[in-house]
C-alpha cells in the first residue's frame, strides 16, 4: 500500500528465540526473518514447535530469551497500549479455528470490525459478505460454527483473520483437513490477498510440497530450530538429509518417525 | 534429609497456595476495573443479566414457593407449643428476607447460572477463542468477566426479592389457609416488625454472593486446563466454591450485619 510500509526489510525478525515448557525446550534458538509483502512458510514435522513459534510472533506467548521485531520495533516486552498497537496490525487463523460457537459465522467475521473500527452497520454487512465470498462460504452467514463441516469452518475463521486486513497475516495450517482442490483455491487466495493489500504473510503448514508454489520464503523448523532457510527451490535443493526424509515422509503420508525424532 | 524434604514440601505448598489466592484477588481486582472503565460492554451485560436473571427466575419461583412453605409448616407447629401463632408471619419474613432469601438465591444461581458459566468460559479456553480475543486486541477480562461480574451483582439482589416475597406468599398459603394461624395478624406482623435494617441487610448479602459466585465461577472457568477433563473439573470446584464461600461470608456478615 503506503510506500512506508512497502520499503524493504523483514516485518518480522525473530532473534534466538528460546522457550522450554517445564524440562521440554520447544524453541532452542529459533532465527528467523519474515519479509515484508511476502509469504513466509514454516514447515516441519508435528510438534516440533510451529504452532509455539507462531503463538510467540503475535505475542500471545512470552519467550524465556531471545527477541521478536515488528517492523523494526522490538516488541518481546512491550504491554498494555503498545501492545494492543502492535496488534492490530495481525490478523491471525489458529489451528482449531478458535470461531466464537455462540456467534453465527457473520457475527464471527463481523466481530472484528464491530469490536474494532467504527464502520456503519451496512459498511460492516458488506465487508463480511465481500469477505466470506473471497472463501467460498456465501450463504452460510446464519449457520453457527458447530453446524458447519471442518474444512467451512476453517474458512470462516480465515475470513475472520482478513476481514480487517491486517498488515500481518499469521496462518496456522490454513489448509489442512481440505481436500485438494480447496487446498488450491485456500492458497490462491492467500496469494492474490497478499498482492492485493501487500500483506506480509506468516504460515504454517503440512501441505508440502503444494505450498512451495505459492511461497516466497521456506523456514523448514526441526528440533526447536530452523534448520534450513531461503527461496522454495534454495530449500529443497539444499540437499539437506532431515528435510528430504521430511519431504519424502509427507509425500507418503508417514511422518512418525520424524516425529519422534522431533 | 526426609525431615527437610518434608519441609520443603510443605513450604512450597504453602508458597503455591498464597499465589493461588493472590491470583484469585488480583482477578476480581482487574474484573472490578474494568468494569468501570470504557468501553462499556452495555449489551454482553445485558445479555448476562438475562442468563443469570431471566433465565433463573422460574427455578427461584419454585425453590422460593417451596421453602415459604416449609417454613409456614414448620414455623406454626412450633409457634402453637407457645400460643404465638400470631407471630408466624414475622418469622417467616424475617427468616426469609435476612437469612434464607439470599443464601438460597445465591446457592441457586450458582448451581445453575455459575456452573455452565465456568463450563462456557472453560471450553472457550480450551478451543483458543479466549487467545483469539487477545490476539485481536480484546481484553478478554474487560470483554468476558467484567459484564458477568456486574451482571450478577445487578440480578442477584433481584432474584432475592423475588426468592422473598414468593417465600412469605408460600408461607402463608400454607400456614394461614392451611393450618388456619390467623391471617391479619400474619400480614400486620411483617409490616410492624420488618425493618429497613432487615432489608437492607438482605440487599448487602445477595450484592456480595451475587459478587462471589460470578467471581469465582469466572475464575474457575477461566483458568481451566485445556482439555475436557479440565472444564468439568473446574465447573465442580466453581460450584463447591462459590457454594463455601457464600456459606462463610453468610456467616461473616450476618455478624457484622445484625
Ligand atoms: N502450553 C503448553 N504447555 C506445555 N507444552 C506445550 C504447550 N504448548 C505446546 N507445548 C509442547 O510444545 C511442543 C510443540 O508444540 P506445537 O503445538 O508448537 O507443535 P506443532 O509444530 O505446531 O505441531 P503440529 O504440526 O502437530 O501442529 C509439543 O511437544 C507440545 O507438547
Ligand atoms: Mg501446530
Amino acid at each position: 500500500m503506503d510506500s512506508a510500509e512497502n520499503r524493504k526489510g523483514a516485518a518480522i525478525e525473530v532473534r534466538d528465540l528460546c522457550r522450554s515448557f517445564g524440562r521440554q525446550r520447544v524453541l532452542d534458538g529459533v532465527d528467523l526473518d519474515c519479509p515484508r509483502a511476502q509469504i513466509t512458510t514454516i514447515v516441519g514435522p508435528s510438534g516440533c514447535g510451529k504452532t509455539v513459534l507462531l503463538k510467540h510472533i503475535n505475542l500471545l506467548l512470552r519467550p524465556d530469551s531471545g527477541r521478536i521485531m515488528v517492523d523494526g520495533t522490538d516488541v518481546t516486552r512491550l504491554g498494555g497500549r503498545a501492545l494492543d498497537g502492535v496488534r492490530e496490525k495481525f490478523g491471525m487463523l489458529f489451528q482449531a479455528n478458535a470461531l466464537f460457537d455462540s456467534m453465527s459465522v457473520f457475527e464471527n467475521v463481523a466481530f472484528p470490525l464491530v469490536e474494532k473500527t467504527r464502520l456503519s452497520r451496512g459498511e460492516i454487512a458488506d465487508r463480511v459478505h465481500e469477505t466470506l465470498g473471497a472463501v467460498g462460504l456465501q450463504g452460510m452467514e446464519r449457520k453457527y460454527p458447530s453446524e458447519l463441516s471442518g474444512g467451512m469452518q476453517k474458512r470462516a475463521a480465515l475470513a475472520r483473520a482478513l476481514v480487517r486486513r491486517p498488515r500481518i497475516l499469521m496462518l496456522d495450517e490454513p489448509t489442512t483437513g481440505l481436500d485438494p482442490a480447496r487446498t488450491g483455491s485456500i492458497h490462491a487466495l492467500v496469494r492474490s490477498t497478499q498482492e492485493r493489500f501487500g500483506l506480509s504473510v506468516v504460515m504454517v503448514s503440512h501441505d508440502v510440497p503444494a505450498v512451495f508454489e505459492i511461497s516466497d520464503r521456506v523456514a523448514f523448523m526441526h528440533q526447536g530450530k530452523i534448520r534450513l532457510y531461503g527461496r522454495p527451490e534454495e530449500v529443497r535443493g539444499a540437499g539437506d538429509e532431515v528435510f528430504d526424509r521430511f519431504l519424502a515422509g509427507r509425500a507418503s503420508g508417514d511422518e512418525s518417525e520424524l516425529s519422534a525424532a522431533g | 534429609m526426609p525431615a527437610i524434604r518434608m519441609i520443603e514440601r510443605l513450604g512450597g505448598l504453602a508458597i503455591d497456595w498464597l499465589l493461588a489466592l493472590g491470583n484469585f484477588v488480583l482477578f476480581l481486582g482487574s474484573a472490578a476495573l474494568y468494569a468501570v472503565l470504557p468501553p462499556y460492554k452495555v449489551r454482553l451485560t445485558i445479555r448476562q443479566i438475562r442468563i443469570i436473571g431471566a433465565e433463573s427466575l422460574f427455578l427461584i419461583l419454585l425453590i422460593g414457593g417451596f421453602t415459604g412453605m416449609v417454613l409456614g409448616l414448620q414455623g406454626y407447629n412450633t409457634l402453637r407449643r407457645f400460643g404465638s401463632e400470631g407471630a408466624l408471619g414475622t418469622v417467616v419474613a424475617l427468616v426469609l428476607v435476612r437469612e434464607l432469601g439470599p443464601v438460597l438465591a445465591a446457592l441457586m444461581v450458582a448451581a445453575r447460572a455459575g456452573s455452565a458459566m465456568a463450563a462456557e468460559l472453560g471450553s472457550m479456553q480450551a478451543t483458543e477463542q479466549v487467545d483469539a480475543l487477545t490476539v485481536m486486541a480484546i481484553n478478554p477480562i474487560q470483554y468476558l468477566v467484567s459484564p458477568r461480574l456486574l451482571a450478577g451483582v445487578i440480578s442477584l439482589p433481584l432474584l432475592t426479592s423475588i426468592f422473598d416475597v414468593v417465600g412469605i406468599l408460600g408461607g402463608y398459603v400454607i400456614g394461614v389457609e392451611l393450618m388456619g394461624a390467623p391471617g391479619s395478624s400474619y400480614m400486620n406482623g411483617i409490616a410492624q416488625n420488618l425493618t429497613g435494617h432487615d432489608v437492607m441487610s438482605g440487599v448487602c448479602k445477595a450484592l456480595v454472593f451475587g459478587l462471589i459466585v460470578m467471581w469465582t465461577c469466572c475464575y474457575k472457568g477461566y483458568h481451566a486446563e485445556r482439555m475436557a477433563t479440565g472444564v468439568s473439573e473446574a465447573t465442580t470446584e466453581a460450584v463447591v466454591l462459590s457454594s463455601v464461600l457464600i456459606l462463610a461470608w453468610d456467616y461473616f456478615l450476618t455478624s457484622v450485619l445484625l
